[in-house]
């Protein structure tokens, strides 16, 4: 009996530690949470979701500035990203899950891990020579590819693991049947494995969406509205990261602040993205 | 094996072999198999009787490094020819696996009309006869009639079976492969399949792998004999059970190994 109970005494402790480290880990996150919270939350306004930012002197002179242009700036890089990321990224995966024997396999398994260990300045600056350097201009649209680069290899890898979970017999209970190969992995495969796409797809927007480097020479970033609707794609547009990081380099206390307030925005968009992320994945588990 | 040259020819190999890699997992098997009528394929684990079934519609297709040599032929038609599609190939030889295997994402119906749907059938009322009958042939129809919409999964694992067997029967295929279709399944449940493969038997050939000899004695109406990769001995089931050639054969039926 005694063995029995010091057995269960060594159990408590080692759980007690476990949740000491969980604590410790979560500590910092809420600490930053915290703080850019406290930062930010005085500069969060109407004006900040309906104006402009303009030069530094707009707000010396007591005029309304906000952060508008960068909040659509940021949605139309960001959805450009999804769409063009979404297709190609579902397509490598399916190539790299359902067609180990291809040619083509190894070679696109090599260049997305690549792709997906290589740093974001780098897939800018890709981006860069791509769009920007035969386009003449800063634009959306680049900041768009290459945040593209950053979700494509999650979005190929996520798809991969997804599909490679759906049981192979499935594949063969399709075929037995008389149905075309791409028929089985649209109908059948795919289907099936949903769940595990969009997880996937949120986790990579999520952490595309926080990226600054990319963006910096590619949508290059704005202090105005454009001027018509085609500057969101063809322009320099701003967003969010990339606008933080020039607030808080500004010298105005003012700028600061504002700087606090947008860290807020991104980081209530990101933690959306991961929590619909984890309802999907709880989803799942009630089926 | 004279005596067996009665009934119709359908499906016939010549010399097949299948090679993983190096290995043959079925070595030069010739066998005949005979139009309407059950062929059980027994033989202890291993022996390579589901790889040769598999060969049968072009499932190792698939199978990295697998390579088959020698002749299928259905009818008289290669079924490697490499001009054929082998989607054509198994809507005339369908399969039945050793798990249940319904799409997941699908409901009862979608499930037994997907080899009709999802090549572009869309004449609902056509499809609604299809998923009628064809339940009706697995013997599921009464047990499912009143749900067809809930999910497949939703089924218990012999009814799920049975929705496989409805699924393949859909597209009528002319030769329906049954690889060790009970073996997953509680003997209630494998009495009702073995029924539903003698009132099956007067519409499509039957070529089932089965580890279970009374099985094969029960059901089937020639029994081929396969040991590590080869065929050892191909007769009516009768004879099989009652006077083998091969003392192998002899031994392996009455429990001697296996």
């Amino acid at each position: 009996m005694r063995s029995l109970r010091s057995r269960y005494a060594r159990d408590n402790v080692v759980l007690v530690f476990i949740i000491l480290n969980t604590v410790a880990v979560l500590i910092p996150l809420f600490i930053i949470l915290g703080y850019v919270i406290v930062q930010g939350f005085n500069y969060i306004s109407l004006d900040l979701f309906t104006k402009e930012l303009g030069s530094p002197t707009r707000n010396m002179m007591g005029e309304p500035t906000g952060l508008v242009h960068t909040i659509i700036g940021t949605a139309v890089v960001d959805i450009m990203a999804v769409l063009i990321s979404i297709p190609f990224g579902i397509g490598a995966g399916v190539m790299l899950s359902e067609y180990p024997d291809h040619w083509a396999n190894p070679i696109l398994r090599v260049l997305n891990d690549t792709l997906n260990g290589m740093p974001a300045v780098l897939k800018g600056l890709l981006a860069f020579v791509l769009v920007v350097k035969p386009m003449g201009s800063f634009s959306g649209l680049s900041g768009g590819v290459a945040l593209a680069f950053v979700m494509f290899p999650i979005i190929a890898r996520a798809t991969e693991s997804a599909l490679m979970n759906i049981p192979w017999s499935i594949r063969e209970a399709g075929l037995a049947i008389g149905l075309p190969r791409w028929r089985v992995i649209l109908s059948t495969i795919i289907p099936a494995a949903k769940v595990g796409l969009v997880t996937g797809f949120l986790i990579a927007f999520a952490r595309a969406a926080g990226e600054a480097a990319p963006l910096v020479f590619t949508s290059f970033g704005n202090n105005y509205l454009p001027v018509k609707w085609t500057g969101w794609i063809f322009g320099p547009v701003d967003t969010l990261p990339q606008r933080l990081y020039n607030l808080a380099i500004s010298p105005y206390e003012h700028w600061h602040g504002m700087g606090w307030a947008a860290a807020i925005i991104l980081l209530a968009v990101i933690t959306a993205s991961f929590a619909a992320a984890r309802f999907f994945i709880r989803d799942k588990k009630q089926e | 094996m004279d005596n067996v040259i009665e009934n119709k020819l359908r499906l016939e190999t010549i010399g097949l072999s299948v090679f993983y890699g190096e290995n043959p997992g079925v070595k030069d098997v010739s066998l005949k198999i005979y139009d309407k009528k059950v062929t059980a394929l027994i033989g202890p684990s291993g022996c390579g009787k589901t790889t040769f079934l598999r060969a049968l519609n072009r499932m190792h297709d698939l199978t990295r490094g697998a390579k088959v040599t020698g002749k299928a032929l259905i009818d008289g038609q290669d079924i490697y020819d490499p001009k054929l599609d082998p989607v054509i190939i198994r809507r005339k030889i369908g399969m039945v696996f050793q798990k249940p295997t319904p799409f997941p994402t699908m409901s009862i119906y979608d499930n037994v009309v997907a080899g009709l749907k999802l090549v572009g059938f869309r004449d609902r009322k056509l499809l609604d006869e299809v998923c009628e009958r064809s339940l009706r042939q697995s013997a599921l129809w009464d047990e499912v009639k009143d749900r067809l919409k809930t999910p497949g999964g939703s089924l218990s694992g012999g009814q799920q079976q049975r929705l496989s067997i409805a699924r393949a029967l859909a597209v009528e295929p002319e030769v329906l492969l049954m690889d060790e279709p009970t073996s997953s399944l509680d003997p209630q449940s494998t009495n009702r399949i073995e029924e539903l493969i003698g009132e099956l038997k007067d519409q499509v050939t039957i070529i089932i792998v089965t580890h279970n000899m009374q099985q094969a004695s029960r059901v089937s109406d020639y029994t081929a004999f396969f040991y590590i990769g080869s065929l050892i001995e191909y007769n009516k089931t009768t004879k099989i059970f009652t006077s083998p050639d091969q003392k192998r054969t002899e031994e392996y039926i009455t429990g001697q190994f296996g």
